[in-house]
């Protein structure tokens, strides 16, 4: 396989966009992207999006965006892994340049969720329809009992959840296309409405519009077209069983540890080698599972971690969501997994403006679909 | 509901019929085709045992329009005393007191209807022991 | 030998006390306990209905029974709450018990005797030797109309018999029916809440018909109310069953082992059934039990049980409903009693 980079990057605003459709966010991000790597065409494009026919009705999303981007006859293809679409589209790019089947393909990711679909239910087909769904549970329910079964076997505390949530608005406050660029406080938080005990409103991420597409070249397109790129070292996918009920564990997801040991040994790696992590926030809960599955922090230390600063931006070893996470960025569902790759790429050029980590060489994204049943993982280099 | 769907369940839903690997004795609910462990596709049919004791739990206080009317309720996870673990609503409980390793068993509730003209839905729920 | 081989009851948890309702209604909360001799009622939960309250009490008799379900041949459920208007209760109740599907499935309904309808053709059927075992069951999850007298009694039970002719716990010595066309309470297709015609459910139509039931009865078997040591009625209050056993030459004491409404309330279609699981949780051998039950529009059927030592084997083997209607029990109050029985109008 030859080597990666991402070239380009592009992105809308993440948030309720009521005057905008689906594919016109799509192409508002995939147009900047392929402005801003500087290529005259695209060989072919791959979107994330977990459920168009669900939320807008549309299905065949791949031919909608490669119609409305002006791309046809490019071969168009929309890939699906729940919440990890946006990750999943990401390494379906990534594996045709590194195959040598294409030197320039365009990865996006889109979702578009205020349009009146009940998104509880609609989010909850990432889980087992029959016997999780069916029983009443919720994605904030799965969720929250990972945090109690985290909390009885580790004795995480509300306050180190509420930790998590905080950083995250303080990085998004600093990041222009978050939705929520207000902070907030630890009180807030825990005072905020309950959603599944014990994860409040603002323990999960929100309900958003959005699209994020970057293009991916090989690295000798990559040297002619930019000063600065970032190469993919690492490309990793796992899977695990899709009910909650079947894992091995509660408190460890095994998707995540199995996606990771496969990232780290491409790139040659350990976690102490990364300088930021873009991880899966979809709940508090989840950053800190992940970033003890990820390796950085001793199983059931995550929170202690999280609490004491250890992944903030400001004084942190290896800064966690930078970008704002899917908590204050906003969570598109498709779109996800593409943004965090976006993140990784202008921390590691050094245009990540106000959020810029000192130094960032490396970087890894967690993108994750359901209550863990998928993972892609990606590790970028810069210059 | 689309009534062959929740028709194929009945098996399941109403009496734990679950599938055991004739090679390796894994036990699989619902039954598939292939063993997770061993790859086998010769199974028996068994019932799961009907008590157990709670894993984890949640109060779902905002639920999806279906289940609305019914918040707050306890959704668990309960490990069956035979081993196999399912995601079930707790029923009959205060929900304040619900804490995990509580022994449970199961009784045969409606779990949901669709609207007021379309099927009644029935399965299992887990109330203290 | 015919009778009953195994017996069970099911009443859910939830309950309402009569002063609360009387108080939601501006009536008086002593006078309404006083006149219905009636304390408070069973409210089923909001994921219980006649068929899941069909399902446990059927468990709990084939507890009692231990006999393999496969072997029933014909299940039985009399209520005025099925589920279903069209779609017979018992095709589920079927599938959660492993019964069938060789079996022949009905509803019955006949206001609050559709449970010992179920109960006496189940009965026949062992009898009349077409089949071995027959499981006949009464429930409902009665509906009030809000403001109504009835709102105060109507409440939610049920129990099951398997009637078989081998290891007979209660064999049914005798049985009677009585009907005719007496318009005392119905109703409509469509309608949410039934109607009745007041007073006129009283004389003319609840003590008629068990009266001349009842009288029947002790004629068929040459018996006095004295040889028996139970008596068993319908119960639409705390007064009726009394009073009805008094005309009939029947005691307090005879009565008050099944006298289960002032704290359960009237179940309908259970009822009398489950009066009767409470007398058989409690019976000696050799004990006669004189059972008379009360459906409106209007008929009653009568059983005398004689049971047998079989009684001491079986009586254990699953919950009592005694032990239902006294542990574990949860107030609600009026606006959650509204909720949980579908009182209030929703934007659906």
């Amino acid at each position: 396989m030859r080597d990666v980079a991402v070239v380009g990057t592009g992105m809308t605003k993440f948030g309720e966009l009521w005057g905008r459709t689906i594919k016109d966010i799509f192409v508002e991000a995939a147009h900047k992207a392929i402005e801003d790597a500087g290529v005259d065409h695209i060989d072919s494009l791959y979107v994330g999006c977990m459920s168009p026919g669900l939320f807008v009705g549309q299905e065949h999303l791949s031919a909608v965006v490669a119609d409305y981007l002006g791309v046809t006859p490019v071969p168009a293809t929309r890939v699906e892994s729940a919440c990890a679409s946006g990750g999943a589209a990401f390494r379906q790019a990534f594996l045709e340049v590194a195959s040598g089947a294409s030197d320039i393909v365009l990865a996006g990711g889109v979702e578009k969720m205020t349009d009146g679909a009940d998104v509880t239910d609609t989010l909850a087909t990432a889980a087992d329809q029959e016997y999780e769904v069916y029983q009443g549970i919720t994605f904030p329910g799965l969720y929250a009992m990972i945090a109690k079964a985290h909390m009885h076997q580790y004795g995480t505390t509300r306050e180190q959840l509420a930790a998590v949530a905080v950083k995250n608005h303080r990085n998004g406050a600093k990041n222009p296309n978050a939705q929520f660029r207000s902070e907030v406080t630890a009180e807030q938080v825990m005072a905020s409405t309950m959603v599944a005990d014990p994860l409040r409103l603002l323990d999960c991420s929100p309900v958003s519009d959005g699209a994020a597409a970057v293009i991916v070249t090989s690295l000798d397109v990559a040297r002619k077209l930019k000063k600065s790129y970032a190469k993919v070292i690492a490309s990793a996918q796992a899977s695990d069983t899709i009910a909650l009920h079947s894992r091995e564990s509660l408190t460890t997801l095994n998707a995540v540890v199995h996606a990771a040991q496969k990232a780290y040994k491409m790139a040659s790696l350990k976690p102490t080698d990364l300088n930021l992590i873009e991880v899966h926030d979809c709940f508090t809960i989840a950053e800190i599972v992940v970033s003890e599955d990820l390796g950085l922090f001793e199983k059931g230390k995550g929170g202690e971690a999280a609490a004491k600063g250890l992944t903030s931006l400001e004084c942190g070893k290896t800064p966690i969501n930078t970008s704002g996470g899917l908590k204050a960025k906003g969570h598109p569902v498709g779109a996800t997994g593409v943004a965090q790759i976006i993140e990784l790429y202008e921390q590691l050029t050094g245009r990540a403006g106000s959020r810029q980590v000192k130094n960032a060489r490396r970087g890894m994204a967690q993108n994750m679909g359901g209550s863990g049943a998928s993972c892609v993982i990606h590790i970028l280099e810069g210059q | 509901m689309i009534t062959a769907r929740y028709h194929r369940e009945i098996p399941q839903r109403y009496r734990l019929e679950a599938g055991k690997c004739q090679k390796c004795g894994q036990v699989h609910f619902p039954p598939r085709r292939v063993c997770s462990k061993c790859k086998g596709t010769t199974f028996e049919t068994i019932h799961l045992s009907e008590e157990g004791r709670l894993v984890t739990f949640t109060v779902v206080r905002v639920a999806s329009d279906k289940f609305s009317k019914q918040t707050p309720f306890v959704v668990g996870i309960v490990e069956l005393n035979d081993g196999l673990r399912l995601t079930t609503q707790l029923a009959d409980v205060d929900v304040d007191k619900v804490e995990i390793d509580q022994k449970v068993k199961l009784v045969f509730r409606r779990i949901q209807e669709d609207g007021r003209a379309g099927i009644l839905c029935y399965g299992y729920k887990a109330v203290l022991a | 030998m015919v009778g009953v081989v195994g017996y069970g009851a099911y009443v859910p948890r939830y309950r309402i006390k009569a002063e609360v309702i009387a108080r939601q209604w501006g009536a008086d909360p002593e006078a309404i306990t006083r006149g219905l001799q009636l304390f408070e009622k069973t409210v089923p939960g909001q994921d219980e209905d006649t068929i899941t309250i069909s399902v446990e009490a059927a468990k709990n008799a084939l507890r009692r029974a231990q006999i393999d379900p496969k072997e029933i041949g014909a299940v039985y459920i009399g209520s005025e709450s099925h589920p279903y208007a069209v779609k017979p209760s018992a095709t589920i109740l079927i599938e959660a018990l492993g019964i069938g599907p060789h079996v022949h499935v009905a509803s019955y309904e006949f206001a609050c005797k559709a449970g010992t309808e179920a109960m006496y053709v189940a009965f026949s059927h062992v009898k009349s030797g077409e089949m071995k075992y027959a499981l006949g069951i009464g429930a409902d999850t009665s509906q009030g109309a809000p403001g109504d007298a009835l709102e105060y009694s109507a409440s939610a039970g049920g129990a099951a018999f398997i009637m078989g002719n081998e290891r007979v716990v209660a064999e049914i010595l005798h049985t009677h029916s009585y009907t005719s066309d007496t318009p005392d309470f119905w109703r409509r297709e469509g309608e949410d809440y039934p109607r009745h015609g007041g007073r006129f459910t009283g004389d003319p139509a609840y003590f008629k018909h068990i009266v001349e039931a009842g009288k029947a009865l002790l004629e068929k078997s040459k018996m006095v109310p004295k040889n028996f040591r139970y008596a068993v009625f319908h119960m639409p209050n705390g007064k009726f069953p009394l009073e009805v056993g008094k005309r009939l030459g029947f005691t307090k004491e005879q009565i008050e082992t099944g006298w289960l409404v002032p704290w359960m309330g009237n179940t309908y279609s259970g009822s009398s059934p489950t009066a009767l699981t409470a007398v058989l949780d409690v019976a000696q051998p050799g004990d006669l039990i004189f059972m008379v039950s009360f459906g409106s529009g209007a008929g009653s059927d009568g059983f005398i049980y004689r049971v047998t030592e079989e009684i001491d084997k079986v009586r254990d083997r699953a919950p009592k409903v005694r032990q239902m209607l006294d542990e574990k029990k949860v107030y609600l109050n009026y606006g959650e009693y509204a909720k949980f029985r579908r009182k209030i109008k929703l934007n659906e």
